[in-house]
């Protein structure tokens, strides 16, 4: 029995699934969150700071959705605002400065929709990440755990390599949206989300993500195993490759993105 | 055809470079004889609209095709289009998308969203991209990523400033992740640009929203605005959703934008021309070699 694509869009959204937290728990050792963008505030909704993998320091990236109402009130349900994006962008500075490959986790179903949120420029700052991103001097490594809502997501997706956990969603619209976009009702969320191609099977036949992370444990034990000795082979792939080279081949990562999809008007 | 004669006549010393607009001037409500405002509900003749930028008394700014501007921009002919062989494509087999194609570009008369170039402004080269109002609301798929990529390749390659008019409700939908991707690549090409010293200038027009707010409209060195242009990333309506409040009067105004420090300045359309070009004269290092 193959889910449908709403199936996955409800797991991804399940509240009992891992969050960012429990993959930092799980993954990593002697974690120390960093707090701050340095200009306005500290964003709950991204957690973020240094960690061993094994023997090596990363820094790690995370928006958090949290699990009980309280935590997810406190998390702003994982919606960033602009400050946490520019604390990413700081510690992912950081991280180049002292040459510690960066690893994102994201789940969010898209960046917060607020009126400060857009005072303090939303899009500016998921802007400046796109453009940073694209030419930071150090590897890094994108893992979509829940909802990969839009542009809110993107922010922290620009890297040398991106993976999606079995049951997440990548998508450009939420469902919702697209569906009272097109058919002026949101209760068709099932049938847009069929359109919209958010299913780890279709970001990967698009070219969009590097490989999908089979979930075979209802409590991820195996799941987070697999995923640890996979992310110490991409450190080991990557940590020697000269700089340059590595952001050419992050460049034209994204350069490809649909252009065998075009077709020639003349 | 009185509605162009404007472009004829040198307005002051600046302007006499010597224009001819080009004879594509696409015109939404051809068959209208005039306009009412939105702002102050005053009607007015196509003609005397047309001999004031498309501008109202009252100041506000009524949309432009990208043709239009481009003749408002660029010096005579000096504007010679790129890429115009790109167009999108249905991928996604989503709803009524391939129709939907195929119409707007009989009714814009462009293949895409966006329209490329070379163009002399003030007798400065540069590279000038304007995203198109008629065509989707300038939504951006695959190919008007693809354009906009290639022309900061292009500009990057030959040293060329880049001027970007943009207009956009966003990533297009249609396309779903491809359209979302546009924003990851069309920004690397921006950096790249800029990291061999590439001047940017943008042009934030009503509405610039959604991913081409968080993307390459707000990376310009230099962002500016028209006056009234909504401006921001998320809908109104979704953020008055959200939040269950009203929003602020001059919410998402380019205005709102000036007064939050997030644009550099606000410019009317009659002095936009003036303003780019020197700003492109004031720019004259920079470039890697």
């Amino acid at each position: 029995m193959s889910m449908t694509a709403y199936d996955r869009v409800r797991a991804a959204r399940s509240q009992d699934r891992p969050t960012g937290l429990d993959y930092i728990q799980n993954l990593f050792d002697n974690f120390i969150e960093l707090h701050g963008d340095r200009y306005f505030a500290d964003d709950p909704s991204i957690v973020a700071g240094v960690a061993m993998l094994d023997d090596q320091p990363v820094t790690v990236i995370a928006m958090e959705k949290g699990h009980t109402t309280k935590e997810r009130v406190f998390r702003n349900f994982g919606a960033p605002n602009p400050e946490g994006y520019r604390k990413a962008l700081r510690l992912m500075k950081q991280a180049e400065k002292f040459s510690r490959p960066v690893i994102c986790l994201v789940d969010t179903a898209g960046a917060f929709c607020g009126i400060g949120a857009e005072e303090r420029g939303q899009g500016r700052a998921i802007a400046d990440n796109l453009m940073e991103m694209m030419t930071l001097g150090t590897p890094i490594l994108t893992i979509l755990i829940g909802e990969g809502g839009s542009g809110g997501a993107l922010a922290l997706g620009v890297a040398d390599e991106v993976w999606m956990m079995e049951n997440a969603i990548y998508s450009v619209i939420s469902p919702e949206g697209c569906a009272s976009i097109l058919w002026k009702d949101a209760d068709k969320a099932a049938d847009a989300a069929e359109c919209l191609k958010l299913t780890a099977e279709d970001a990967l036949q698009f070219g969009i993500i590097d490989r999908i992370i089979a979930e075979g444990d209802q409590d991820f034990t195996r799941t987070f195993a697999q995923i640890k000795q996979d992310m110490l082979n991409f450190l080991t792939k990557h940590k020697e490759m000269e700089i340059e080279k590595l952001k050419e081949q992050r460049y034209q990562r994204f350069r490809k993105i649909g252009t065998s999809y075009l077709s020639d008007a003349e | 055809m009185p509605f162009v004669q404007f472009l004829h006549k040198p307005k002051n010393e600046l302007e006499k470079g010597g224009r001819t607009p080009k004879a594509k001037v696409h015109l939404a409500e051809e068959s209208e004889f005039s306009k009412k405002c939105p702002s102050c509900g005053k009607s007015t003749p196509l003609s005397i609209l047309w001999d004031n930028f498309n501008i109202c008394q009252c100041g506000h700014h009524y949309r432009l095709s990208a043709r239009q501007r481009i003749s408002l921009l660029a010096d005579g002919e000096s504007f010679s289009e790129l890429f115009r062989e790109l167009v999108g494509q249905d991928v996604l087999k989503f709803p009524h998308y391939e129709k939907k194609l195929v119409s707007v570009q009989k009714s814009s008369g462009e293949n895409e969203a966006v329209i490329c170039g070379e163009a002399m402004i003030w007798k400065k080269p540069c590279a000038l991209f304007i995203m198109e109002p008629y065509f989707m609301m300038g939504s951006m798929g695959t190919a008007v990523g693809e354009k906009i990529t290639r022309l900061f390749e292009y500009a990057t390659e030959k040293n060329l400033p880049v001027v970007g008019y943009t207009v956009s409700g966003g990533a297009r939908m249609q396309e779903g992740l491809l359209s979302l991707m546009q924003m990851a690549k069309t920004s690397g090409a921006v950096k790249r640009h800029s990291d061999n010293g590439g001047l940017y200038i943008t042009m934030l027009t009503d509405p610039t929203t959604g991913g081409v707010t968080a993307s390459f409209a707000m990376e310009g060195d230099i962002i500016l605005a028209e006056p009234g242009a909504t401006i921001g990333f998320a809908g109104a309506r979704v953020i008055e959703q959200t939040v269950h409040k009203k929003l602020p009067k001059d919410f998402q105004k380019a205005e709102f934008l000036l007064q939050h420090g997030f644009i550099d300045a606000i410019v009317p359309r009659r002095r936009q021309r003036a303003v780019i070009g020197k700003l492109l004269q004031m720019h004259t290092g920079g470039m890697k070699e």
